[in-house]
């Protein structure tokens, strides 16, 4: 059994070691040019096929590519392994993170695996491997929208607004400053999104990001299950809600009943002495 | 232009469910099933288009029990035209699920298949994209934006933003919760949906699981948090749990 570990940037790379470890087998690691998923299962497909495990840190990019491989492969797939068991066998969570699967794998398996779940330890260096293929798709434009901040990936801090920001400059101003005063990451509900207050690669949640930082601070989030979801595997949860019976404040470790708006600038203050 | 859209039947999204006593599963009783939320964005999309003028057939499939019904009905009163059930109680992972769907694609033959990037009970995000690859099709995963005219133009969630892609028919597209907001059916909607036709049909072969679940349990519950009275008490608390 042999595992070919695929970084699609250097950050994967460096959140890697952990689930290798805890898988167990030798492992070689290859980092990759953006493409589409067609053209990147073509590229990779007949190198995979010499591997047990073909694993990747959890992302959109990797879901979407690394699905499609399974595909051309005709093999198992995990996705979001948060725990391994054994080489066949891995924990990952199922609706909304509400529960936990144990999923048993036939034959060759795709994992997508997040870091969060697994011990911090140095990163694998991993090689270039420049191939690619014709895809079917043709990319019109790209529009990224770096904010200059932490990532939400891999921040310490990460503070969250929810559907009371009401515009998305106020969202900016309040919850974005705030951040900017800590060097922390900046994240939204699905209600902020739909909104448009806030940007959708700031989502946290079942099907946005999941984050695991030492602090998490929702302000004006009602604690969804599918919010929450994303937010699980934080060292201290915050919570600020006008609301005393949301049900934030029952996930949260510290939650202070007030409204965002008066707690968030006093509290920026407070952190700062 | 024919658009096919898969849609499952899932534990509605909104309910709390556990796993079984015995942990061998997930304890559905008594819970409300509902069309997967991504799903019915995609037959809210495919419906709009027919609407526009781009597409001219919708036929949706779902792959399950007979209890499936109820979701392809609901998604005729949304607007599709005809709906197929493939009719099993296996147990099918999403390779299984993606192999059933290739052979309903070769018998009717879509420009489009689009469906949504995951189901909101697995969490899997993997059947789509499976799909395309049996296919040989290209993807456009994670729309957030769709347009059909001589070629389909997406709008496509990334992990730092967006990323438009134009892809040339047959093509896959799955899709993401910002494409659109499904329409609310009343329950005359639905009942008129009845005289649609709904088409039986077993799978020719049952593919064989390649992942299977084997147990189900809680996750590991966060110690009971408290409350502060001030901001002041925050602000001392998370100095004072090292979290800065
Ligand atoms: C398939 C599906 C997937 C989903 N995926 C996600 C996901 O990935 N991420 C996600 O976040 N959601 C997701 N959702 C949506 C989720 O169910 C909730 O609707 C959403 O998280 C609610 O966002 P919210 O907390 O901002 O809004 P609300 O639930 O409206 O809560 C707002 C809160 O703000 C409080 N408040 C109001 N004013 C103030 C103030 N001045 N100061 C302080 N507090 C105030 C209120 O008391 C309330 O508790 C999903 C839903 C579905 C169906």
């Amino acid at each position: 059994m042999k595992l070919l570990l695929i970084a699609f940037n250097q950050s994967d790379a460096d959140q890697s070691g952990g689930f290798i470890q805890a898988l167990g087998l030798e492992a070689d690691a290859i980092i990759l040019p953006s493409q589409p998923a067609d053209a990147f299962a073509a590229s990779l497909a007949e190198k995979a096929s010499g591997y047990t495990h073909i694993a990747a840190v959890s992302s959109m990019q990797s879901k979407d590519a690394m699905a499609y491989l399974a595909g051309v492969l005709d093999c198992a797939m995990v996705t979001d392994a948060i725990g391994v068991v054994s080489p066949s066998s891995f924990k990952r969570p199922i609706f909304a993170g509400s529960m936990i699967a144990t999923v048993e794998t036939e034959g060759q398996v795709v994992i997508t695996f997040r870091p969060s779940g697994f011990a911090k330890v140095d990163g694998v260096a991993a090689a270039a491997f420049d191939t690619t293929s014709p895809s079917k798709a043709i990319v019109t434009n790209e529009a990224k929208r770096g904010t200059g901040r932490p990532d939400l990936g891999s921040a310490k801090i990460v503070v969250s607004g929810g559907r009371p920001l009401k515009t998305a400059d106020q969202f900016e101003a309040v919850i974005g400053g705030f951040a900017d005063s800590m060097g922390a990451a900046v994240g939204a509900t699905r209600a902020a999104v739909d909104s448009g207050i806030a940007p959708n690669e700031l989502q946290v949640g079942q099907t946005g990001k999941v984050v695991a930082p030492d602090l998490y601070i929702a302000a004006g989030i009602s604690g969804s299950t599918q919010h929450m979801a994303g937010i699980k595997d934080s060292k201290l949860i915050v919570a600020i809600n006008t609301d005393a019976n949301a049900p934030i404040f029952e996930a949260a470790d510290l939650g202070l009943v007030g409204d965002l708006y008066q707690v968030l600038p006093e509290l920026q203050n407070l952190l700062k002495q | 232009m024919k658009v096919l859209v898969p849609i499952k039947r899932v534990v509605d999204p909104y309910a709390k469910v556990r796993p079984l006593a015995d942990g061998s599963g997930v304890d559905t009783t008594g819970a409300k099933f509902e069309i997967n939320p991504f799903d019915e964005i995609a037959v809210e999309e495919a419906v709009r288009q027919k609407e526009k003028g781009a597409v001219t057939e919708i036929v949706v499939v779902s792959i399950g029990s007979s209890a499936s019904e109820e979701q392809l009905r609901k998604a005729l009163a949304i607007g599709a035209d005809r709906a197929i059930l493939v009719e099993t109680d296996a147990v099918l992972d999403s390779p299984g699920v993606a192999s059933l769907l290739k052979e309903v694609v070769e018998a009717e033959q879509p420009q489009i298949v689009m469906m949504g990037k995951q189901a909101t009970d697995d969490d899997s995000n993997q059947a789509g994209q499976m799909l395309a690859a049996k296919l040989g099709w290209g993807q456009a995963t994670f729309a957030a934006k769709v347009e059909l005219g001589s070629n389909a133009t997406v709008v496509r969630e990334t992990d730092t933003g967006e990323q438009t892609v134009t892809l040339a028919y047959p093509c896959l597209i799955t899709t993401d919760l910002r494409l659109n907001e499904p329409r609310y059916v009343a329950l005359p909607g639905i009942i008129k949906a009845r005289s649609k036709p709904l088409e039986k049909r077993a799978p020719s072969v049952i593919p064989a699981a390649m992942t299977k679940v084997v147990s189900v349990e809680l996750p590991a519950s966060r110690p009971a948090g408290r409350k502060v009275a001030s901001v002041e008490e925050l602000a001392a608390a998370i100095k004072e749990r090292g979290a800065l």
